[in-house]
């Protein structure tokens, strides 16, 4: 066998099998995902295969009347709507709560860099149910903040603060905080800080030191770390279904739903394309302006 | 790099002791790790009301021990967990061999994005997807399906840090091991493979963890006779809080705290060059 056909044997054997699994078992069923969404609808919980069909896209804005006539129907662009503002308003906290940390853990010495890196990473490998759990008990009525503030005398009667979109947010972004903190970190950790000294040096305060120079300095971290929060917000399953009470759905759950009671496959197909297709385009957006980084900051 | 020594620790100029960054902080790691402590806390009360302290017991823990679906649970994590990242860190082993070398290839950035996809795609989609896949090949739900489900997810968190290992190693020793007349195959079993081995077991138990944490991926592929830890967790949160939840649940997030440790003592590279990790 010549050199280049052995090299060539030799990349399809190792790389060969893990492709063909992530293909096979991944890549295929988002195809068959997204050739379902137009097949009609098996009333018993299928798919008519020999049935092109565009209903599963007309009931994402229509409603059938019995008579077949469309009525426009909302219900699902809330749920779109309030997923997409969810992880907004998720995305803009960590980024507020996430700069100065990352600011912070940026100016320590090395020792202390790698404990902090060490925490802010560690509770990302625990339990992600086991976590939104624990903000049941936390939010809960007779829960620990209600009991604190009762106890204090702060207010006389609980307040509602599960099964709420409060809670949903408050769980996401405790979800998903250290996305936010790690690659802004990243870049500003090997910021020089004479640069600061120097803006000082020539008379810019506080404010505009931070607008000016640490900012764009954090910016390819702050794209990122944007990017890793809303991504998977946007895609959220656990927190609504845990803290939202039924009550606060976002598409996971609509799409989660459709395999489940509501039994209507071609729908729930369409519901995961156009989520894929939210999440591929914001990634592509970001790609598009910061080609390479992205890997470089999971 | 050092500040200049003669200027007080309050000159506005030094960003290490800004106001607020500190305090800022501070409430971050409160945040992020008070309703941990409070659930570990509350998992030893012996108290059935749950959120109020009235005292130490272990009792939680003997009940949550004592119930046969908790511990069968607790089996099929396990066999999941290790069935799929053993498999998961084999495929992503052989797969960074190859990726990792500096030659360029047809596709070879098209396949970092493959290997990528599974991490970068909310876990819902892929989720459904793949349950109408098995569903239309007239597959049974059960512990195979989640099996294979689990191995898909856990190939990048096991390919991505072999690679960087790899990327990270001197060429020179392996042309050391040439210059040495070791034959490509020697090199690899005992010069590239004894230093890979650390970011190989740092991988499987990432992927390990991994597996053993999922919830989505497991609800929808998931049949009869395959409820892990996190489904059965899901259940009886859903019909209300009890004691017993708060134990399996802190015991759930001490396995996970101490493999995790586990992991990046194993996959901390000892001769570092300067340089990102």
């Amino acid at each position: 066998m010549t050199r280049a056909g052995k090299n060539t044997l030799f990349r399809v054997l190792l790389i060969g099998p893990a492709l063909l699994a992530i293909t096979v078992f991944m890549i295929v069923p988002l195809g068959l995902m997204a050739y379902i969404s137009f097949r009609g609808r098996d009333y018993s919980g299928g798919v008519l295969w020999d049935q092109f069909s565009t209903e599963a896209y007309v009931r994402l804005f229509f409603e059938r009347e019995l008579d077949g006539t469309l009525a426009l129907n909302f219900n699902y662009m809330i749920i779109i709507l309030r997923s997409v503002w969810l992880s907004f308003l998720t995305m803009v906290i960590s980024l507020a709560v996430g700069l100065p940390v990352a600011m912070f853990m940026a100016t320590r010495d090395a020792k202390w860099k790698a404990v902090l890196v060490f925490m802010v990473t560690l509770p990302f490998w625990t339990n992600l149910l086991v976590r939104n759990y624990a903000w049941i008990l936390l939010l809960r009525d007779h829960g620990t903040i209600n009991s604190v503030l009762l106890w204090l005398g702060i207010i006389s009667e609980p307040l509602p603060l599960l099964h709420n979109a409060f809670a949903v947010a408050v769980g996401l972004t405790y979800s998903f905080l250290p996305f936010m903190v790690l690659p802004i970190y990243a870049s500003l950790e090997k910021i020089d800080l004479r640069l600061v000294e120097a803006s000082f040096d020539l008379y810019a305060n506080r404010w505009q030191t931070i607008r000016r120079v640490i900012l764009p300095l954090a910016y390819p971290g702050i794209v990122a770390g944007c990017v890793l929060v809303f991504v998977p917000a946007l895609g959220a399953y656990i927190t609504p279904e845990l803290l939202g009470g039924g009550k606060t759905l976002m598409i996971g759950n609509l799409i989660g739903f459709q395999f489940g009671a509501a039994r209507n496959w071609p729908f729930g197909a369409a519901l995961g394309l156009f989520l894929l297709a939210l999440v591929l385009v914001s990634l592509g957006l970001y790609a598009r302006r910061y080609r390479g980084e992205l890997e470089g900051s999971q | 790099m050092k500040l200049n020594p003669f200027r007080s620790r309050a000159f506005p100029g030094d960003a290490r002791h800004w106001p607020g960054l500190f305090t800022a902080t501070a409430a971050f790691f409160a945040y992020v790790y008070l309703p941990i402590l409070i659930l570990i806390a509350l998992s030893f009360n012996e108290n059935r009301t749950v959120t109020v302290w009235t005292g130490f017991s272990l009792d939680w823990y003997k009940m949550a021990f004592s119930n046969r679906d908790i511990v069968g649970a607790a089996t099929n994590s396990l066999i999941i967990a290790s069935i799929a990242s053993v498999t998961a860190t084999t495929l992503a082993t052989l797969a960074a061999l190859r990726m990792a070398s500096n030659d360029r290839f047809l596709g070879k950035t098209g396949i970092n994005a493959v290997f990528a996809l599974p991490i970068t795609v909310p876990e819902i989609v892929p989720a459904v997807a793949t349950l109408m896949f098995f569903a239309s090949l007239g597959f049974t739900f059960g512990l195979g399906t989640v099996i294979i489900g689990h191995i898909v997810f856990c190939i990048p968190f096991a390919y991505l840090p072999i690679r960087a290992r790899l990327e990270g190693m001197d060429p020179k020793i392996g042309e050391a091991a040439a210059d040495l007349y070791a034959n490509p195959v020697q090199a690899f079993w005992r010069v590239t493979l004894p230093q890979l081995v650390p970011g190989i077991l740092s991988g499987l138990v990432l992927a390990f963890i991994i597996s053993l944490d999922d919830f989505v991926t497991t609800f929808f592929l998931g049949g009869a006779g395959s409820t892990t830890l996190p489904i059965y967790i899901f259940g009886l949160v859903r019909t209300g809080v009890t004691p017993e939840v708060n134990a399996i649940s802190s015991l759930m997030l001490l396995l996970s705290l101490a493999l995790v440790s586990l992991s990046l003592f194993l996959g901390r590279d000892q001769n570092r060059k300067t340089g990102p990790g």
